[in-house]
C-alpha cells in the first residue's frame, strides 16, 4: 500500500504521467467509456488481496483506469476501499452519472468535488431519462457543479468522442465552502485535500496512514451533501409522466409476491437446463470425456512410458490413476474450465440484467433464517458449481460472522456441479421417491447448519440493504469480458492448489496410505450404513474429487435405498482437497480443520440414521 | 410507527435509521432521515422495497423493524 505525502496542490510535484481514472456508481455504463478510450491493449487484474477485478488502460499518454461501481468514497467494503484507493491516486477523474437517477449519483459526484479532483462528469443513459419521462438541463448542471458535462447514450457510442476532448479542459468544481474551511484545518497533518476530506468523513483507514484521529463529521458532511445534491437536481431535472417502460413492469415483477416466484422459478430452471444439462453433460462430456480422456491422456501416457518405465515412481506421479498430467489436467480443463465459465456467464447475465439484487431480495428471508442476508445468493448460486469458487466468493459478504456460516454451507451440504451430474443420473434410476427424500434430507441439514450456527456464533449479521437496478438487456460484450476475467483469475487462483492435492494422493496411494484408510473405514460403511464393502472406497475418492466418490458409487450394484444412503452421506462428506486448500487460505487453519472434521460426523451421522429408518 | 409496519402503496417520511453505516448508506442513496418514500412492495415475511423519485432499494425486515416512520396523508 503506497501513500503520497507529496501534496497535490504543488504543481511542481505532478507526476509526469497523468493519470485518467474513472469512477461512478454501479450499472451506469463505465466500462464502455473504458473500452472506448483506451481500446483493446486492456490489463485486467485482481486488485492487491481482493476478488475486486481493476482493469488498466492507456489513451494517448494518459494511464486509465477503471473502478468498481460505488454509491461513495470510503471504507465500508473491498470495492470501495479499492476505488477509494485508486481515486485518490488520480489526477483526473471522468465520473459517469446515470441521468435517470441523478439524486443517487450526484451524492458521489459532490463528494468528488469536495475533494477537489479536477474532473469531467459523463452524464450518460440519457435515452433511458427520455424515456422515463426526464429531461435535464446539462449547462445548469455543468454551471451549478462547476466541471464540464457531456451528455452521452455509451451504449450508441454517442458523446463519447465529446468526452474525451472534455478531459483536456477538466477541472476542480465548487466545493462546499464550509466543508473547505475544515479541510484547511486538517490539511497540514495529511498532506492531501482528497485524503483531508476523507478524514474528516472519519475514513478509518486514511486516518490510520496518516496516523491522526478521524474527525467524526460524517454525519454532518454527508447531510449537507445530500442537501446540495437535492438542490441541484430541484433546479435541473424536469419530470413528465413517464411513457409505459417494459423494463420497469418487468422490475415490478419480478418482486411482486405471487409473479415474483414464478420468475424465480423460471430463471432457475433456465439456469438448470444451461448448466446442469447443457454445460454439466453434454460440454463436459465431450470435453472431459472426448478430448481430455480420448486424445490427451492416451498421449500423455504414450509420450512418458518413452522417458520413464512403466510403473516406475515418475511414470505414476505423472500419468497414473492420479498423475499430476493426467488426473490434475483433465480435472482442471476437461470438468473444470466448462462448469467455472458457465456459472460465471450465467452469473453475469443475472448482474447484467439487473436481476441478481432482486433475486437477493427474494431469497433474503430465507437466508435471514440462516444467519445470513440475501446477498449471499451469490456464492450459494457458485457452490453448486464449484465449491472452491464459492468459497473465494464468501469475500464478499459483510461480516465475518456471514463469511464463516456460509462457508460452512457450502462445505457441508451444497453439492457441486462435478458430483450434481452423477447425483442426478443415480437418483433418476432409484426413482422420484428417493429422490424427494434426497432432496429433503439434504434441504434440512443446510437449514439446521445455518440455523446452529446463527444460534451459536455471536454478534449479528448485517441487513439486507441493496439497490434495485433497472431491468435491463445484458450486453453480451461485457458478459463475455466479464465471464473470460473471472474464469481466468479463478483458475490461476485454484490450480495451484489442484495439483498439490493430487500430488498428495498420489504419495498416499504409492505409500499404501489410501488402501489403509479404506479398510479402517470399511466396518462403519458395512454395518452402520449398511452397504457394500467396496462402498468405502468411494469414500476415500470423495476426499480427493467429489465426482470420483459419486462416479464410484454408480459403478457399484446398490438397491434403490442404499443409492439414497450413500448418496446422502457422499454429498455431506468431506469437501475435496482442492476445497480444503481454499478452505485454509480463507478461513484459517482452525476454521478449516472444524468443518473438514465436522463433515466426517455430520455424513456418518445423517447417512447412519437414514440407513437405519429406511433399510431393514 | 415503524417501517415494516407500513403498507403497500403508502408514503412515509423517514425520521430515524439505526446505525452510522446504514444511515450512511441510505443518504447516498437519497434516501435518508426527513426523505418521503413510497412503500412500492412488501415481501411477505420479507424485505420491503422503497421507492424515492426513480431509486428503488431493498431493505431486509430486520432493518426496517428499526427504522421510524411516519405515515402522510397523501
Amino acid at each position: 500500500m503506497h501513500t503520497h505525502d507529496t501534496p497535490l496542490a504543488d504543481p511542481s510535484v505532478r507526476r509526469e504521467c497523468r493519470s485518467l481514472v474513472l469512477a461512478g456508481n454501479p450499472n451506469t455504463g463505465k466500462s464502455v467509456f473504458f473500452n472506448f478510450l483506451t481500446g483493446i491493449y486492456v490489463d485486467v487484474s485482481n486488485y492487491p488481496g481482493t476478488t475486486i477485478e481493476v482493469s488498466r488502460g492507456r489513451c494517448g499518454e494518459m494511464d486509465v483506469i477503471d473502478t468498481p461501481g460505488v454509491y461513495g468514497v470510503s471504507s465500508f467494503n473491498d470495492e470501495e476501499r479499492v476505488a477509494r484507493d485508486i481515486i485518490l491516486e488520480a489526477d483526473v477523474v471522468l465520473n459517469v452519472v446515470d441521468a435517470v437517477h441523478l439524486e443517487r449519483d450526484l451524492f458521489l459526484t459532490l463528494q468528488l468535488i469536495d475533494m477537489g479532483i479536477p474532473m469531467v462528469v459523463a452524464l450518460n443513459l440519457m435515452d433511458e431519462a427520455k424515456r422515463e419521462g426526464v429531461s435535464i438541463d446539462v449547462d445548469l448542471l455543468s454551471d451549478l457543479l462547476g466541471v464540464p458535462v457531456i451528455p452521452t447514450v455509451a451504449t450508441r457510442g454517442e458523446g463519447l468522442c465529446q468526452v474525451q476532448e472534455a478531459i483536456a479542459s477538466a477541472r476542480p468544481g465548487h466545493s462546499d465552502p464550509q466543508l473547505l474551511d475544515r479541510v484547511h484545518e486538517v490539511l497540514r497533518e495529511v498532506g492531501s485535500r482528497p485524503e483531508a476530506v476523507l478524514v474528516l468523513e472519519g475514513d478509518p483507514v486514511v486516518s490510520e496512514r496518516h496516523g491522526v484521529a478521524p474527525r467524526e463529521l460524517r454525519e454532518e458532511i454527508y447531510a449537507r451533501r445530500r442537501m446540495r445534491v437535492n438542490d441541484i437536481v430541484r433546479h435541473v431535472v424536469r419530470e413528465e409522466s413517464p411513457r409505459f417502460s417494459l423494463s420497469a413492469a418487468l422490475g415490478r415483477w419480478t418482486l411482486h409476491p405471487v409473479t415474483g416466484l414464478v420468475t424465480l422459478a423460471a430463471v432457475l430452471w433456465v439456469m438448470y437446463q444451461f448448466l446442469g444439462v447443457f454445460i454439466a453433460q453434454t460440454v463436459v462430456g465431450y470435453t472431459e470425456g472426448e478430448l481430455m480422456q480420448g486424445y490427451w491422456e492416451p498421449w500423455a501416457r504414450a509420450t512418458a512410458a518413452r522417458w520413464f518405465g512403466d510403473g516406475s515412481l515418475a511414470h505414476t506421479l505423472l500419468v497414473g490413476e492420479f498423475g499430476v498430467v493426467t488426473m490434475t489436467v483433465t480435472y482442471l480443463l476437461g470438468l473444470l474450465l466448462p462448469l467455472v465459465a458457465g456459472f460465471y456467464f450465467s452469473l453475469s447475465i443475472l448482474e447484467d440484467s439487473g436481476y441478481l439484487p432482486r433475486l437477493a431480495t427474494l431469497v433474503d428471508r430465507f437466508l435471514t433464517g440462516l444467519g445470513l442476508n440475501g446477498r449471499a445468493v451469490v456464492p450459494i448460486i457458485l457452490g453448486f458449481g464449484c465449491i472452491t469458487m464459492a468459497t473465494i466468493t464468501t469475500r464478499l459478504l459483510g461480516t465475518v460472522r456471514e463469511k464463516r456460516i456460509a462457508t460452512a454451507i457450502l462445505n457441508f451440504t451444497i453439492p457441486c456441479s462435478a458430483q450434481l451430474g452423477v447425483i442426478t443420473a443415480l437418483l433418476a434410476r432409484a426413482g422420484g421417491e428417493m429422490a424427494l427424500a434426497y432432496v429433503v434430507v439434504i434441504g434440512s441439514c443446510l437449514v439446521l447448519v445455518g440455523t446452529l450456527l446463527n444460534r451459536a456464533l455471536p454478534g449479528e449479521s448485517s441487513p439486507l440493504l441493496i439497490d434495485l437496478p433497472p431491468m435491463r438487456l445484458p450486453r453480451i460484450e461485457n458478459v463475455l469480458r466479464k465471464t473470460v476475467t473471472r474464469t481466468y483469475h479463478f483458475l490461476r487462483e485454484a490450480s495451484g492448489w489442484f495439483v498439490l492435492g493430487s500430488f498428495v494422493v498420489v504419495v498416499m496411494s504409492v505409500t499404501g496410505l489410501l488402501e489403509l484408510w479404506q479398510s479402517a473405514l470399511s466396518p462403519m460403511v458395512v454395518s452402520w450404513l449398511q452397504l457394500p464393502r467396496e462402498a468405502a472406497n468411494a469414500f476415500v475418492m470423495g476426499m480427493v474429487r467429489r465426482d470420483f466418490g459419486a462416479a464410484g458409487l454408480a459403478m457399484m450394484p446398490l438397491t434403490a435405498k442404499q443409492t439414497l444412503v450413500a448418496l446422502v452421506t457422499m454429498t455431506l462428506f468431506v469437501p475435496c482437497i482442492a476445497s480444503v486448500a481454499i478452505l485454509l487460505k480463507e478461513r484459517g487453519r482452525r476454521e478449516a480443520l472444524i468443518i473438514w472434521g465436522a463433515s466426517w460426523i455430520l455424513a456418518f451421522a445423517v447417512g447412519g440414521l437414514v440407513s437405519q429408518i429406511v433399510i431393514r | 410507527m415503524t417501517l415494516d409496519q407500513v403498507r403497500k402503496g403508502s408514503v412515509v417520511q423517514i425520521l430515524s435509521i439505526p446505525g452510522a453505516e446504514e444511515r450512511a448508506q441510505l443518504i447516498r442513496l437519497g434516501l435518508g432521515e426527513g426523505c418521503r418514500v413510497r412503500c412500492a412492495e412488501r415481501l411477505p415475511l420479507g424485505p420491503l422495497v422503497l421507492r424515492c423519485h426513480r431509486q428503488e432499494v431493498a431493505l431486509g425486515r430486520n432493518l426496517a423493524r428499526r427504522i421510524e416512520v411516519r405515515e402522510e396523508s397523501e
